[in-house]
């Protein structure tokens, strides 16, 4: 479809010269100056705010943050004192820097989860089930909830003689175990609420790039004898590619960036401490600007490359953005 | 369609029975964790106390104590208007940006093009988190850390998403309408004032949509950038039930229920409107 719309455009603009070239003839001496002038000038006018604000809160912090990766900056003196890669050697030498990207498996297993589970519903709620829009809203709404609270429901979820408590109870399962108590289980149960949240977004996301999929197809495949799975395995999974692509980047990116569950229902105790956590409390409680930055600089580069990595395996047809 | 014999409609039945479950199932997983804490935020402290169990109903299902409590100590109030202020101009911000930036970027032209298309594209690969540790000292010297205006220039800053929605909204409008205002004398600030501003309403609504669920959801800028009591925003303001009310878990329980209550609200009423919203939002 791009295509077409593009040259549809471009048709357009062929057309559009001529009639906008129409009013200079009866003066051709002055005017062309300053209306070239303008033409020159007016997109900036339009660009000024957006771009000011993009270099200042995107492009110079990334400056910043690789200047200040070089240093040992505490957040305060007023000037740099550059001690070279020695952060980055610290940040790799340390295992206990490190090891934070550990927790961040965790994750990366419950995006398999969340992706599957999605997937699965996304397809069944495809096609007609009755009272799919209570479905589709229940799956999707924990996506909306405010971070927070998710945070405050799942704390009295996993508590002792709380929600799981009560539900395992009913099935004749007495548990008494701290479910956020060792690193484990904490960091299973903490993956599984990010389950629990993000599944809908994938969902969304999946309905959307299957109900683009046209029904005559389904109908075909039906007369030539096709079931669900292979309508599934031939006319769906290919026609959700780039969708399913997107989804593994950003659940990858997503894994290593994780911040607010862990930071809201845990605080980082108990082995659930995530690269992001830590970056935080390094550089505003123990004040290591130095160091945080770099940790910063390690992940932004990771997740480039995975970005790059994934960007060469599934070729967006979608990126025509000029 | 299938021949009558017994093993496919037994198939099917059994296969319809089994996509049921799954469905009612997700949506015990789903629903349930936040019933317990709306019947949580219910009970009385008496009743929390006497070991019934999470599962149990509330004595009085007319209890709202709690929601007065958290309402009040909690200084939901304040959470609230402070977070109506940042929405209102945050997104007032993100629609006009956008939408100029849009305008300026499909419409025109110029030198550099290319460039700034490609600086607002490799943007989208900065994750906001990764560089908020640089992102600090830079609010820091404007002199807004700890005012609403630091949570404002963020959301309105690094909202490349919104651009891409204009954008595409942008391009599906005739170019011949532009030029035939453009032959009735108007200039390019009137052609995007008259002609694609309100030409764009449905991007406008994604956009609003999209961004106020994220703003009146985040935690992260508010957390880090206004730390002051009076500044607290309804993630922060809960989070800070986390003190005070301690092992009271039916007062942050009625704080959680008043936090996603307005969101169910929005939910409910413009169902359609979001999910288009963020599918358009994350896929661009």
């Amino acid at each position: 479809m791009p295509p077409t719309h593009t040259d549809g455009r471009s048709a357009a603009k062929v057309v559009g010269p001529p009639a906008a070239a129409a009013p200079p003839p009866p003066t051709p001496s002055r005017p062309p100056r300053r209306a070239t002038f303008w033409r020159r000038t007016t997109p900036w006018f339009f660009l000024a705010a957006p771009l000011a604000l993009l270099v200042t809160f995107t492009y110079a912090p990334v400056a910043n943050m690789v200047a200040y990766s070089l240093t040992d900056w505490d957040g305060v003196s007023p000037d740099l004192n550059y001690i070279g890669a020695d952060n980055y050697i610290e940040i790799f030498t340390r295992p206990e820097l490190f090891q934070v990207f550990f927790v961040s498996g965790y994750y990366l297993a419950a995006s398999a989860v969340q992706i599957a589970a999605a997937l699965y519903f996304a397809t069944i709620l495809s096609f007609n089930v009755r009272f799919r829009n209570f479905f589709k809203g229940v799956l999707f709404f924990p996506y909306l909830i405010n971070g927070v609270a998710i945070g405050f429901v799942f704390l009295y979820f996993f508590q002792d003689g709380g929600t799981l408590d009560s539900v395992l109870a009913l099935f004749g399962h007495e548990s008494d175990r701290a479910w956020l108590g060792t690193s484990n289980s904490a960091n299973i149960s903490l993956a599984g609420v990010s389950v629990w949240r993000y599944t809908g977004l994938n969902f969304v996301l999946f309905l959307g790039a299957i109900q683009s999929i046209p029904g005559e197809l389904y109908e075909a495949a039906e007369l030539d004898g096709a079931n669900r799975w292979h309508q599934f395995r031939y006319i769906i999974a290919p026609g959700i590619r780039p969708v399913l692509s997107l989804s593994v980047i950003l659940s990858i990116s997503g894994s290593l960036s994780v911040f607010e569950i862990p930071y809201i229902m845990t605080g980082g105790a108990t082995g659930t401490e995530t690269f992001v956590i830590q970056t935080v409390k390094l550089a505003f409680q123990f004040n290591k600007m130095g160091l945080a930055s770099a940790a910063a600089v390690v992940l932004l580069l990771i997740i480039l490359a995975v970005t790059w990595v994934q960007r060469r395996l599934v070729p967006d047809d979608r990126v025509d953005l000029v | 369609m299938t021949p009558t014999s017994p093993t496919p409609v037994v198939r099917r039945r059994v296969a319809r029975t089994l996509t049921y479950a799954s469905l009612v199932g997700a949506s015990v997983v789903v629903l349930l964790p936040l019933l317990v804490v709306f019947l949580t935020s219910l009970k009385t402290e008496e009743q929390m106390a006497d070991d019934s169990g999470a599962l149990s109903l509330p004595d009085n299902l007319f209890n709202f104590e709690n929601y007065v409590t958290a309402f009040r100590d909690g200084e939901m109030l304040t959470a609230f208007a402070n977070t109506a202020f940042i929405l209102v101009f945050a997104i007032a911000g993100t629609v006009l940006i956008g939408s100029m930036a849009a305008y300026a970027i499909d419409r025109f032209t110029f030198r550099f093009r290319k460039l700034v298309v490609a600086l607002f594209l490799v943007a989208t690969l900065v994750p906001g988190v990764t560089t908020q540790v640089a992102t600090f000292q830079i609010v820091d010297s404007f002199g807004m850390f700890d005012s609403l205006w630091a949570p404002i220039a963020l959301y309105m800053g690094t909202d490349i998403v919104s651009i891409y929605i204009f954008l595409q909204f942008v391009r599906s409008i005739p170019v011949s309408l532009d030029e035939s205002a453009r032959l009735d004398g108007a200039n390019a600030l009137t052609i995007y004032r008259k002609i694609i501003f309100p030409l764009l309403k449905p991007a406008i609504a994604t956009v609003v949509i999209v961004k106020g669920i994220t703003v009146y959801n985040d935690f992260y800028i508010p957390f880090l950038y206004m730390p002051s009591d009076d500044l607290g925003v309804i993630s922060t303001s809960l989070f800070r039930f986390k003190g005070p009310f301690g092992a009271h878990w039916e007062t942050i329980s009625a704080g959680a229920v008043l936090v996603i209550l307005p969101t169910l609200i929005v939910f409910l009423l413009l169902q359609r409107f979001i999910y288009n919203g963020f599918m358009r939002g994350a896929t661009k």
